[in-house]
């Protein structure tokens, strides 16, 4: 206690057992914080949105909205890129010059967008997987030009969305009452054959014969296949569904009908944004894919 | 000094110090949430946004059972990065049907709030079974056995019209129809035109359920868990068509 009376600190007054509470004020910078957060608390709710009244909240006097700015940020890069955005959204396609500025400008774009919107399904590097079509080769189904590509971006493939535009072919599951297994097993082997592959099994006259009647008429008789159907070539090495028997005889059974969603459909698709925007970065994109190895 | 004098009582008294305590507590708790039921920004009412449909409400339950929103959030912060990538920015309306909702606070995968439509069911269903035979360096688990599992709108799995009762006690306002025609409605949507179920009706069920995505899912010819997971994820933020939409005044 002796030293407690030399620093001469007050005590509370609660005592127990001897046992007193000394009364230690707070250091002067805690207790200046504390005040200075008061004040700055008090300004806060002034400046910014804060007290609940009947219907809505004080908008406070720097008039802060979240969604304005947001809006505003957006407005802000328009406006950087608008003019070259323009540009590309009505630029001829097959007539950008590599190296100009709006080459590089839609490159750069047309491979971000296709990070964000196309890699799921066609790979980072647009090598595709198993039923989504690989970019970087020149096997095209539904055709390799740049026109073709941007049409493909915008409207999509057997989409119930852009059912009138979207490409669409349907090849019938064969499995279901069109054709014995023989006849499935017999036509396999004379695909595999077209294409040089080797591992089936079946008569490849009776082969040729059910392809000459039930796929040579989309497929056609060479197997060469028909863009304007999205009919792949069979005669090639690219197989989109897998070339062993068994996956040639799966997709015969089944009838493969992969679908692409129509991404120039809907503006909000593609990151909120309007038709330009829409119609730029679809070009970006099928300049970008254009390029990757197999543009025609 | 008399209050506090008075004070002290509160300090001697453990019982008292936890009513008053939970008081406090109270009234700053009431001051914060209360507003949000009554301000008109923050019960914005949108255009479209409708309950779940049976389907979509049982694939939102295996949602919420496989932890898919421990590493995807449901949720576009208003940012033009954000909206850029996953598009218009969500609406507190979107999940104004979400009992819990998914809004989530963790991405290892990416936001899911405007998932619906941007893949095909075929995309879904692969990369659902096997996410790296599609994106090969996603560290996202595999959920085949979805495939595997029947779902019946009575089955363990589902419970569907309990589920729908369940969240109409909380106020989504599901119609007196809709709550009798649930068990239809789960089988319709998944086959529409009636090839596995005699009853299904697609069209009657779109007329309930403006919007919903109706059709066979997974392929298979019963509906399994994937047929209800990919319906959920395919209306996930279709609900609202921002070509129409303008944010309410005062926001």
């Amino acid at each position: 206690m002796s030293k407690d009376d030399k620093n001469k600190v007050q005590t509370t007054g609660h005592e127990w057992d001897g046992i007193q509470e000394l009364n230690n004020p707070l250091p002067r910078w805690w207790v200046w914080i504390f005040y200075a957060c008061i004040v700055w608390g008090v300004g806060y709710m002034v400046a910014y949105p804060a007290i609940p009244l009947v219907n809505k909240a004080t908008p406070g006097l720097l008039g802060f909205s979240t969604r304005a700015n947001v809006a505003a940020d957006i407005e802000k890069f328009k406006a950087m890129n608008g003019e070259i955005e323009a540009q590309l959204a009505s630029a001829d396609l097959t007539a950008l010059e590599p190296g100009s500025d709006l080459y590089s400008f839609g490159m750069n774009y047309g491979n971000a967008t296709f990070a964000a919107f196309c890699s799921q399904c066609h790979g980072s590097g647009a090598a595709g997987a198993k039923g989504y079509p690989n970019l970087l080769d020149n096997d095209w189904l539904w055709g390799g030009d740049i026109e073709t590509i941007a049409y493909s971006i915008r409207h999509g493939v057997r989409n119930t969305e852009d059912e009138d535009n979207a490409h669409y072919s349907e090849m019938p599951a064969f499995g279901d009452d069109y054709l014995e297994d023989e006849d499935i097993a017999n036509v396999v082997a004379y695909v595999m054959e077209l294409s040089g592959l080797e591992g089936a099994e079946g008569d490849l006259e009776a082969g040729a014969v059910v392809f000459e009647e039930n796929c040579a008429s989309c497929h056609m008789e060479d197997g060469t296949g028909d863009r304007g159907q999205g009919a792949p070539n069979l005669t090639d090495a690219i197989w989109l569904y897998g070339s062993s028997a068994e996956e040639i005889t799966h997709s015969v059974e089944t009838g493969p009908f992969g679908v692409m969603p129509a991404w120039g459909l809907n503006a909000s698709f593609v990151g909120g944004a309007d038709e330009q925007t829409v119609t730029a970065k679809i070009n970006a994109v099928a300049l970008y894919v254009h390029q990757l190895g197999g543009g025609e | 000094m008399a209050l506090i004098d008075k004070h002290a009582v509160l300090e001697k008294n453990a019982t008292l110090l936890l009513i008053f305590s939970l008081l406090v507590v109270s009234i700053g708790g009431i001051v914060e949430i209360a507003p949000l039921f009554y301000l008109e920004n923050t019960i914005e009412d949108v255009e479209g946004v409708r309950p779940y449909s049976p389907l979509e409400l049982a694939g939102r339950n295996i949602y919420i059972r496989e932890g898919c929103y421990v590493c995807h959030s449901q949720m576009i912060r208003p940012m033009r990065d954000e909206v850029e990538r996953y598009g218009h920015y969500s609406l507190a309306a979107e999940s104004q049907y979400d009992h819990p909702f998914q809004w989530g606070s963790k991405r290892t995968g990416p936001d899911l709030a405007r998932v619906g439509g941007r893949y095909s069911d075929e995309w879904q269903v692969d990369h659902l079974m096997d996410p790296q035979s599609v994106v090969p360096e996603s560290v996202m688990p595999k959920y085949a056995f979805l495939m595997k599992r029947d779902m019946t709108p009575d089955s363990s799995n589902s419970y569907i019209v309990d589920n729908m009762r369940v969240n109409r006690m909380v106020g989504v306002p599901y119609t007196d129809e809709q709550m009798e025609a649930a068990e239809l409605d789960f089988w319709s949507q998944a086959d529409p035109w009636g090839d596995f179920y005699e009853d299904a009706d697609g069209d009657a069920l779109l007329e309930r359920y403006p919007g919903a995505q109706v059709r066979n899912f997974d392929g298979q010819p019963q509906v399994t868990e994937m047929d209800a997971l990919v319906a959920y994820l395919q209306v996930l933020g279709t609900m609202v068509d921002f070509e129409t939409f303008t944010p309410a005044p005062g926001r």
